[in-house]
């Protein structure tokens, strides 16, 4: 494989402009930042040098709120008020949340979507996600001491819509330019594949502290193609804390009932998981709130058998995720092992007894997805050199449609590679019926029940007719962050309608403009100001993709379309540094639209020469 | 180029029953690095729109080519020759009478090897059926039959899927 060239942040396309871009490993129980400085990738420290963010987040009061080393450190004595492992909660409904008892903070379900009581009022995933999402955009703005121009946010590869979509809510409440949501796997696999040069196919086992991803890849040449993905969303690091602690509760007889000596117990069982990794035997030890001490010495057999369930899970996921890539485990380069949680022995043994092989650990498994975000990130903020990268990617679990009798059908099939438009007809099922309702579903089980519902809407307007005689065409399309929006079309009579897809425990698009204004991203700043600013960020952006797609290609245009081109040019440049921020938007957006006609050409250009150049190959 | 010529023509080979898996893996990967919409992100909204609709024609081309029962569909429907399988369920009796035997050898196998011997004979029937096909199109370009010859290896493949639901059902 080409080595990937990375060029100086001064040699972008435009020499003025340079365009800070980051990747963010959003994790269970902690977050990082990187991003591409002099050619190569790095994580970004905090002011004391450390690179890893607990994602943790204390609420003291209405206005006070501690995030990472500081919250953490509170958790035994405030366990309600410090949200830990929010990423489990993400885009998820009460009733999802597996194993609630243990969690030492309180969950309410009002309106569908999961929110976590504190001392600042219910405060929803989303929010408290964007609290940790914000601490690392300040932290990289203070590195870079300038604004950022977007990042590439890391989901695991087996989120559902819901979980993507809350994961995008959270980045723009917290104020980033989403640029790209990417699977943590294929993230890692950047990394990876990049720093060794690799070609062949590759598994990712991807186990966090909340999510387990299994994902194959086949690298060749710069092109990080997904083969296959599968994992459980629910089920990591986390999962072996509380099986450790369930198992000292058991051996010592002991009940917990607080939330503070849930938390105490969570964290010694915590610390005897991570002793277990050098040690063969450790002393578990946690301080009750009656005074009383919790001790007991657990050894390594102990642990393993106690979690040998969990790991039994992720090896059958890895299993059904070789057979949807109908591949065998000896037909695999290699298995790189990512997520802190892969540092228990029992895991790569697990693994190295599964594929026959030892599993690849030479990068840091806490580190790896946010440096090939970072990566991603660089080359998506439109740095050349970088070009040799291709990541295409798939969707986790299957799209569908409920039909009569709350059966699925199944309209785009799991691990379709994105973006991907699927279109399958329906027809009505009684005569002179005028409305369909649309019920769009997402998972693998034959019954409505059993899958996840993602949204609902209605077409209306069908001319009456015989049952079964109209035609409906619905078409499903997933962008490249596998994001999904749905449209049913009658052939007939060319009523539509479309839904893009905000699960049902999403944020909507008002909330999002309400957090906005209340949040802490824009509590300091006017907000006219801001969107001032945005729009003339927007609109050198603008200016600035135009200019270098004339440079490139401005030969496919005549001098009259030359001209209306450069008449939008001189407008918006005129119009930017105008005080209201909507005159600066229209005149971007009559650029936009002025230069689609050019852009679909540029693209027509760029395929007809990839045609000729396997022309010129063959000959 | 543009978003209605045929996948054949996107992916410039021959309009044929007979092709080579690997050229057209490459022609994809090579067709995407030219109209992935990562490779326009920094050139706003149109932009992207554009590149989505190349890049989901490009993979919609890519998933017909790549499998021979999707080939053969496509190839049926661009000689006027469409399967309308869900219209056209008669299938000649032999066959019919053979989907059965392997339905009940399927609801008789318990172990491994008994799923091993019916997938090793579904395999065969399944090569016997494609090089069938390869002959009804590129030899005689006989559209109809070949369209019949595609609604049986739905049959097949369908029992295919079946098999494996199967062997993991055993396997847990």
């Amino acid at each position: 494989m080409a080595l990937l060239q990375i060029s100086e942040p001064g040699q972008a396309p435009d020499p003025h402009q340079r365009r800070i871009a980051v990747g963010i490993d959003l994790g269970t129980t902690h977050s990082l930042v990187a991003a591409v400085r002099n050619g190569v990738a790095e994580c970004l420290p905090d002011g004391e040098g450390r690179v890893l963010l607990p994602s943790a987040v204390r609420y003291l009061d209405q206005e006070r709120r501690q995030i990472g080393f500081d919250a953490l450190s509170a958790r035994s004595q405030d366990a309600a008020n410090t949200i830990t492992s929010v990423k489990r909660l993400m885009g998820r409904g009460l009733s999802d949340i597996a194993n609630r008892e243990a969690i030492p903070y309180r969950l309410t379900g009002e309106g569908g979507m999961v929110k976590v009581q504190t001392a600042a009022g219910e405060k929803s995933p989303v929010e408290i996600s964007a609290e940790i999402l914000a601490t690392l955009r300040f932290r990289a703005e203070d590195t870079f001491d300038d604004d950022l121009y977007g990042a590439v946010i890391t989901v695991p590869a087996y989120f559902d819509e819901g979980q993507r979509q809350a994961t995008k809510d959270a980045a723009e409440l917290a104020g980033l330019n989403v640029l790209r949501l990417i699977s943590e796997p294929t993230a890692a696999a950047i990394a990876y594949g990049l720093d060794n040069a690799s070609e062949g196919i590759y598994a990712v086992y991807d186990l966090g502290g909340g999510t387990f991803d299994i994902s194959i890849l086949r690298l060749t040449q710069g092109v990080f193609e997904v083969i296959a993905t599968g994992g459980d969303s629910a089920l990591g690091g986390d999962d072996y804390d509380h099986a450790l602690a369930d198992l000292v509760l058991a051996q010592a007889g002991m009940r917990v009932e607080s939330d503070a000596e849930k938390a105490s117990i969570l964290v010694a069982a915590r610390s005897a998981k991570e002793a277990l990794t050098d040690a063969y035997t450790t002393t578990f030890r946690a301080q009750l709130s009656s005074g009383a001490v919790a001790k007991l010495d657990i050894t390594r057999a102990q642990f393993e058998e106690a979690t040998r369930p969990l790991t039994d899970r992720t090896i059958a996921a890895v299993r059904k995720a070789l057979r949807d890539a109908r591949l065998k485990p000896d037909e695999l380069k290699g298995i790189v092992l990512v997520g802190g949680a892969t540092r228990m022995p029992q895991i790569r043994s697990a693994v190295a007894a599964f594929f026959g092989r030892e599993p690849l650990t030479n990068l840091d498994p806490d580190e790896v997805v946010a440096l090939g975000a970072s990566i991603q990130a660089h080359q998506l903020a439109g740095h050349k050199g970088a070009g040799d990268l291709l990541l295409l990617d798939v969707i986790p679990l299957s799209l569908g449609i409920e039909t009569m009798g709350g059966l699925v059908e199944r309209i785009v099939p799991r691990n379709q590679t994105i973006p991907t438009a699927m279109a399958q007809d329906f027809t009505t099922y009684k005569d002179g019926q005028t409305a369909l309702a649309l019920h769009v579903v997402q998972g693998e089980r034959d019954l409505v029940s059993d899958c996840r519902s993602l949204a609902r809407f209605e077409l209306r307007g069908i001319p009456p007719m015989v049952a079964g005689a109209a035609r409906i065409r619905v078409t499903f399309t997933v962008d490249a962050d596998g994001l999904l929006s749905v449209g049913a079309k009658e052939q007939g009579s060319g009523v539509e309608a479309s839904v893009v897809v905000k699960p049902s425990y999403g944020l909507s698009d008002d909330q999002i403009a309400t957090m906005l204004k209340d949040s802490f991203a824009t509590a300091q700043q006017d907000v006219q100001a801001r969107a001032v600013v945005e729009a003339r960020v927007d609109a050198d952006r603008m200016l600035l993709a135009t200019r270098s797609a004339l440079d490139a290609d401005g030969d496919l245009l005549n001098a009259g379309e030359r001209a209306e081109i450069d008449a939008l040019m001189s407008a918006l440049e005129a119009a930017r540094s105008h005080p209201e921020a909507a005159v600066v938007e229209a005149a971007t957006k009559a650029l936009a639209d002025g230069t689609e006609a050019f852009a679909a050409e540029r693209m027509n250009r760029g395929i007809a020469r990839a045609l000729s150049g396997r022309t010129v190959d063959s000959i | 180029m543009n978003l209605n010529d045929t996948d054949f023509e996107l992916f410039d080979v021959p309009p044929t029953f007979a092709q080579d898996r690997d050229a057209i893996d490459a022609r994809w990967k090579a067709l995407q690095r030219e109209a992935h919409p990562d490779r326009f992100a920094a050139q706003g909204a149109a932009a992207q729109r554009i590149a989505m609709q190349w890049s989901v024609r490009i993979n919609e081309a890519y998933q017909r080519l790549k499998d021979p029962v999707k080939r053969a569909t496509y190839l049926c429907e661009l000689h006027g020759a469409p399967l309308n399988a869900e219209d056209n369920t008669a299938m000649p009796g032999d066959f019919l009478m053979q989907q059965m035997e392997w339905r009940e050898s399927l609801d008789d196998a318990h172990d491994e090897a008994a799923i091993d011997r019916l997938r090793t004979e579904v395999d065969a029937a399944r090569a016997r059926a494609l090089s069938s096909l390869d002959w009804l199109i590129d030899e005689k370009g006989d559209y109809p039959a070949a369209a019949q010859q595609v609604r049986a290896l739905m049959f097949t493949e369908r029992f295919a899927h079946d098999i494996e639901v199967k062997s993991d059902a055993l396997g847990q």
